[in-house]
């Protein structure tokens, strides 16, 4: 048999004059550029039509996008001009994904800043009708409510999780699994009207305790901790496991001395995302918790303000007149976003600081 | 410490699936024993069955008798976390536990276990341990250092340091070797050498060369065809497999005319 094969006419490589010259390429920023230009006709459009700053958005990012194509296509060939198209397409996408973020952000900064004082943080709402007054009290209820769901559920979200990745088998661990699914997508409302159901049983009707809200919270918190853990869990190699087991370790305490710590920056994490997840629950807390003027430490003991619901009463009774009130509204708000960011902040530095350390 | 093992009529499975049938071995102590045989043929199976590590997968059970001194390994009173405290493994891929240092990982075992030992004491096992496992020169000025900054190669001679610090009476090695550039193998082969006075060793590997080196004993697995359990067609010394094999398999697989 010869080895050599006659050259096959219909993948031949185009001559080399036309390779080069399909090389072509737009000038650096010539992209950019032509998306201005495409812009900037759809602002003389939109000005033609009755001038609107969604309308100049909409026909400037349009037609800057077919410039951008039809330039690349003439200059460059097709593959790049799907190229520039699609990453068009991509960052027109993530501007439209920014806009709600950075508008949310700006409105709450805004008009937040107006009593993000000393007094707010200071002064609870004894005895306040129009100026003044702070958010002392709820801020405390908030952390403390907080604090005792992560108590509740961490544990049994914890729990959960190595039951379902190292234990559970069989139809036991997708009831499980399915349950926990099902929790998922309790909504909010339901949990806090369960928690009054529970402890209304106990106290009569009309109850309204910290711990009934953190019962609720828990119910919320609960399969998100599971979800998140169980996922940072079966990323742990089994070949560690293995070797634990092969100096002849037992199954628990190779759970508690290798698995576990081995994966305990991502289940730092999937705790503290739980947290930051419940901490801005409004409707149970509105049911089960209620609302108080006065600071109020014990959870087992009636009613407490916490900072969501905070928001929610100085915005629909805001008193007389109502700008004092819608101010402190928006600087719980504000308040409540900061904490929810400090939150993730510190997943961050606890992935960081105790993920596992390869340098030599 | 080394000990004999003695198989007798061993089946092994996955659920319903027979992957290993009928072996009967007997493994002599302070030797080598290499196991070579195609890709699924069941020596790793095989291998795992020795210390009760087969069973961790779901499904996973064996059938038959594997005694060593005496003791059934799956007598019903026999829990498998001593078995192997007895039998240590060290598997094809590194694996120190990422979370602790070197010198954590080397008494893992006697830590995971929680046994009370003093300092010194600690210290000592780490540095006879790390010597025995040929890395002590290489680490002893980093022992606080992660174990996995380590190379493959040293972290192989980490794990196997591991294993031999609860004091096993056997040791298994499933494809040491395979992850590692010759140099690091040689040392390792080295080490099999020296270790072998000590412990009854037993090493799978694809590497025929290296069943030669350092085995007393060889055993040939093959099997007959997919989904055909393996079976051990021939065990015997070293020296006979590679040069006058009673068997045709063994002989057309040594000599690359396999299959």
């Amino acid at each position: 048999m010869s080895t050599s094969t006659p050259p096959r006419p219909d993948i031949a490589p185009p001559p080399l004059e036309e390779a080069v010259r399909s090389h072509k390429q737009l000038p650096r920023f010539g992209g950019s550029g032509l998306f201005a230009g495409g812009v900037v006709l759809g602002g003389l459009l939109s000005a033609l039509t009755g001038f609107s700053w969604a309308l100049l958005v909409v026909y400037g990012v349009v037609l800057g996008t077919l410039a951008v194509y039809v330039g690349s296509r003439a200059v460059e060939g097709k593959r790049k001009a799907t190229d520039r198209l699609v990453t068009c397409l991509v960052v027109s996408a993530f501007g439209i994904a920014m806009v709600p973020l950075v508008s949310l952000a700006y409105t709450v900064i805004s008009r937040g800043a107006a009593r993000f004082d000393a007094t707010f943080f200071s002064n609870s709402m004894v005895g306040v009708v129009g100026e003044g007054g702070g958010a002392y009290h709820a801020i405390m209820g908030t952390v403390i409510i907080t604090a005792l769901a992560a108590v509740i559920s961490v544990p049994i979200g914890l729990l959960t999780a190595i039951y379902l990745v190292e234990y559970g088998t069989g139809r036991l661990k997708k009831a499980i699994t399915f349950l926990v699914d099902v929790m998922t997508g309790i909504p909010s409302i339901v949990a806090g009207l369960f928690a009054y159901a529970l402890f209304a049983l106990f106290f009569g009707p009309g109850v309204r305790l910290g711990v009934g809200g953190a019962v609720a919270l828990s119910v919320l918190m609960i399969p998100v901790v599971v979800r998140s853990s169980e996922e940072v869990l079966k990323l742990v190699p089994n070949e560690l496991r293995e070797a634990a087991y092969a100096l002849g370790v037992p199954k628990w305490r190779t759970i508690l001395k290798v698995v576990v710590p081995t994966a305990i920056a991502g289940l730092g994490t999937s705790v503290t995302l739980a947290v930051a997840r419940v901490i801005g629950e409004t409707a149970p807390l509105l049911v089960i918790v209620g609302i108080t003027a006065a600071t109020n430490f014990d959870p087992f003991d009636g009613r407490m303000a916490t900072l969501p619901v905070y928001a929610y009463y100085q915005l629909t009774q805001p008193g007389v007149p109502p700008q004092f009130g819608i101010d402190r509204a928006w600087t719980a708000a504000l308040v409540l976003i900061i904490l929810v960011m400090a939150l993730n902040v510190v997943a961050r530095l606890i992935s960081r600081f105790f993920a596992p350390k390869t340098s030599r | 410490m080394a000990k004999r093992i003695d198989v007798s009529d061993l089946d092994i499975f996955y659920g319903a699936f027979k992957a290993v049938e009928g072996v009967n071995v007997s493994i002599e102590p302070r030797s080598v024993t290499a196991l070579i045989g195609p890709s699924g043929c069941g020596k790793s199976t095989f291998l795992r069955s020795l210390n009760r590590m087969h069973e961790v997968i779901p499904g996973a059970r064996v059938e038959g008798k594997v005694v060593i001194d005496g003791q059934d390994l799956y007598g019903s009173d026999v829990d498998p976390v001593d078995v192997r405290r007895q039998i240590g493994m060290v598997f094809q891929r590194p694996n120190p536990f990422p979370t602790m240092s070197i010198y954590d990982n080397v008494v893992a075992g006697v830590r995971l276990n929680a046994k009370k030992m003093k300092k010194s004491d600690l210290d000592d096992l780490v540095e006879s341990s790390l010597q025995g496992a040929n890395l002590w020169n290489e680490v002893k000025d980093r022992l606080s250092r992660p174990g996995s900054g380590l190379s493959g190669g040293q972290q192989q001679r980490l794990c196997i340091a591991r294993a031999i610090a609860v004091q096993p009476e056997v040791l298994l090695m499933d494809e040491p070797c395979s992850a590692l550039d010759p140099i690091s193998t040689l040392a390792i082969e080295d080490l099999m050498t020296e270790l072998k006075d000590r412990f009854t060793i037993v090493i799978v590997t694809h590497n025929m060369q290296q069943a030669a080196r350092v085995s007393e004993q060889t055993g040939f697995f093959n099997l007959n065809g997919v989904g055909q359990p393996g079976r051990l067609i021939e065990f015997n010394p070293t020296e006979k497999i590679f040069s006058n094999p009673d068997q045709k398999a063994t002989e057309d697989y040594i000599s690359g005319r396999f299959g």
